[in-house]
């Protein structure tokens, strides 16, 4: 069989909301293909939905650093064989035992009922500041006063990082995950936020609070370290993620009237509607990167060891042989529950029911309390965010 | 019908109490799945199932 190879990965998205128009013809012709990374390993690129859930959840990939083949060229020959290793507790990117034990310490704080819980209290934030957006007026960047307020407030509150310290972390995050900064300017914004998160620790541990990260300490079982990058972690998560769907989602909704009043109409379907969004958008503009540690077939192709994959999760959430024959619409009714946005395996979304229940607050209030909102440029205008590893919209200027 | 869950495996996503509270709980200290029925009534066959293929861990088994 003449395998599919791809010289690099397409990532110019020619639609805002759909994958690269590349990705999506590769996808048709092989949900598993090959690409060169960057440098000039053949490793694989897998786009079926079915595949990427079967490479994320199997044991035989790894998702050390270390292992993996560099995909951006940016970072080739630039990176020291020691600026690859995984800091510890950044669990993200370990492999178990490690993984484990330290994903464990948190997974209590993330639970369904314990994020319901926080429902009344997340709804007063959100209130507060849709009730600011309208102090401004009749019109408004709705990234900067809404969809990245509520996030970064609500992950600031349950980690017990004083908001007003945000000055501190936010531009340095936004620079980590650019893909256009050069590897020393993100790890120095790395080592900025690493030195904040530092002095955070130092300071909850002499005068602990009712929060997160004050609950990882007491429990004796991360080193400072450990829980230094752990709460960084979070930290990160917690602002770029939701705050992006809140701001591209609310941008798919107004230019999608027809899903929009049934959101509208039918504020039942608001839960769908979030699954619907994640799967369509897939805000992970490309991967996650693993790499087999031993020999693997998945769909009658060996994917040797040492081989580094990259699964794409927004070609997979618009996989024909999963969402059926009109994947590529936007049908806030559709069964889209399976989908891969929060990832699949070990590693997905520590945070999802956190940011369930952010999108399902913050879009039907947004729009009960704004029914009149509208874009107040051409969505042309609109700057996206192909330059982040978090997809979405930079501004999102709004009026109503 | 019969469930079965490998806390060893789980890794607290919470997928399986959103599909179906009835059937599963989390952990209190660590998030990890708790079952509550082991054997559910023919009414539950179909969200234990979609709960057992959303489990991104392959935690849960119905058979």
């Amino acid at each position: 069989m003449t395998e599919l190879i791809s010289e690099e990965l397409p990532i110019t998205r020619q639609n805002p909301f759909d994958p690269p128009a590349e990705v999506t013809a590769i996808r048709e012709q092989a949900r598993i293909s090959r690409l060169k990374f960057s440098d000039g390993h053949l490793g694989w690129l897998v786009t079926g939905h079915h595949q990427v859930r079967e490479v994320l959840g199997s044991p035989k990939f790894s998702n050390d650093p270390r292992r993996h083949h560099l995909l951006d060229k940016r970072f080739q020959g630039e990176v020291p064989e020691d600026g690859r290793k995984s800091e510890p507790g950044m669990f993200l990117s370990q492999d178990p035992p490690d993984h484990t034990r330290l994903r464990k310490m948190l997974q209590g704080q993330f639970t369904v009922r314990r994020m319901n819980q926080l429902s009344e209290w997340i709804g007063k934030i959100v209130d507060d500041q849709l009730a600011h957006m309208r102090s401004l007026g009749g019109k408004a960047d709705l990234v900067k006063e809404f969809a990245m307020p509520v996030p970064s407030l609500v992950i600031c509150a349950l980690l017990g990082v004083d908001y007003d310290e945000r000055h501190r972390f936010q531009e340095d995050t936004a620079k980590m995950l650019s893909l256009e900064v050069s590897f020393k300017e993100a790890m120095a914004a790395f080592a900025r936020i690493q030195e904040f998160m530092r002095e955070l620790i130092a300071r909850k541990k002499a005068d602990p609070g009712d929060d997160m990260i004050s609950d990882l300490i007491a429990t004796g079982e991360p080193t400072d370290e450990e829980a230094s990058n752990m709460a960084l972690l979070l930290l990160l998560a917690g602002h770029e993620t939701t705050a992006n769907m809140l701001g591209i989602g609310t941008f798919t909704l107004l230019q999608h009237p027809d899903q929009l009043k049934i959101l509208k109409d039918e504020p039942e379907v608001v839960d769908n509607a979030v699954e619907e969004l994640m799967r369509y958008l897939s805000i992970i503009h490309f991967g996650p990167v693993r790499t087999a540690v031993e020999d693997v077939e998945i769909d009658g192709h060996l994917i040797k060891a040492g081989d580094t994959v990259l699964t794409h999760v927004p070609a997979a959430n618009r996989d024909p042989d999963k969402f059926g024959d009109n994947p590529e619409e936007l049908d806030l009714r559709r069964p889209a529950s399976g989908h891969v946005a929060f990832g699949h395996g070990i590693h997905q979304c520590l945070g999802q029911q956190l940011a369930r229940i952010e999108m399902r607050i913050g879009f039907s209030k947004l729009f009960a309390e704004f029914p009149d909102l509208r874009l107040d440029v051409d969505p042309e205008e609109v700057p996206l965010r192909t330059d982040m590893g978090i997809y979405g919209v930079h501004s999102l200027p709004v009026a109503w | 019908m019969k469930i079965s869950v490998d806390q060893s495996k789980c890794c607290g996503s919470g997928m399986c109490v959103l599909t179906d509270p009835d059937l599963f709980d989390q952990n209190e200290e660590d998030g990890t799945v708790v079952l509550l029925q082991e054997h559910p009534d023919a009414e539950h066959e179909a969200t234990a199932k979609e709960a057992a293929g959303l489990c991104p861990a392959a935690a849960i088994t119905v058979s």
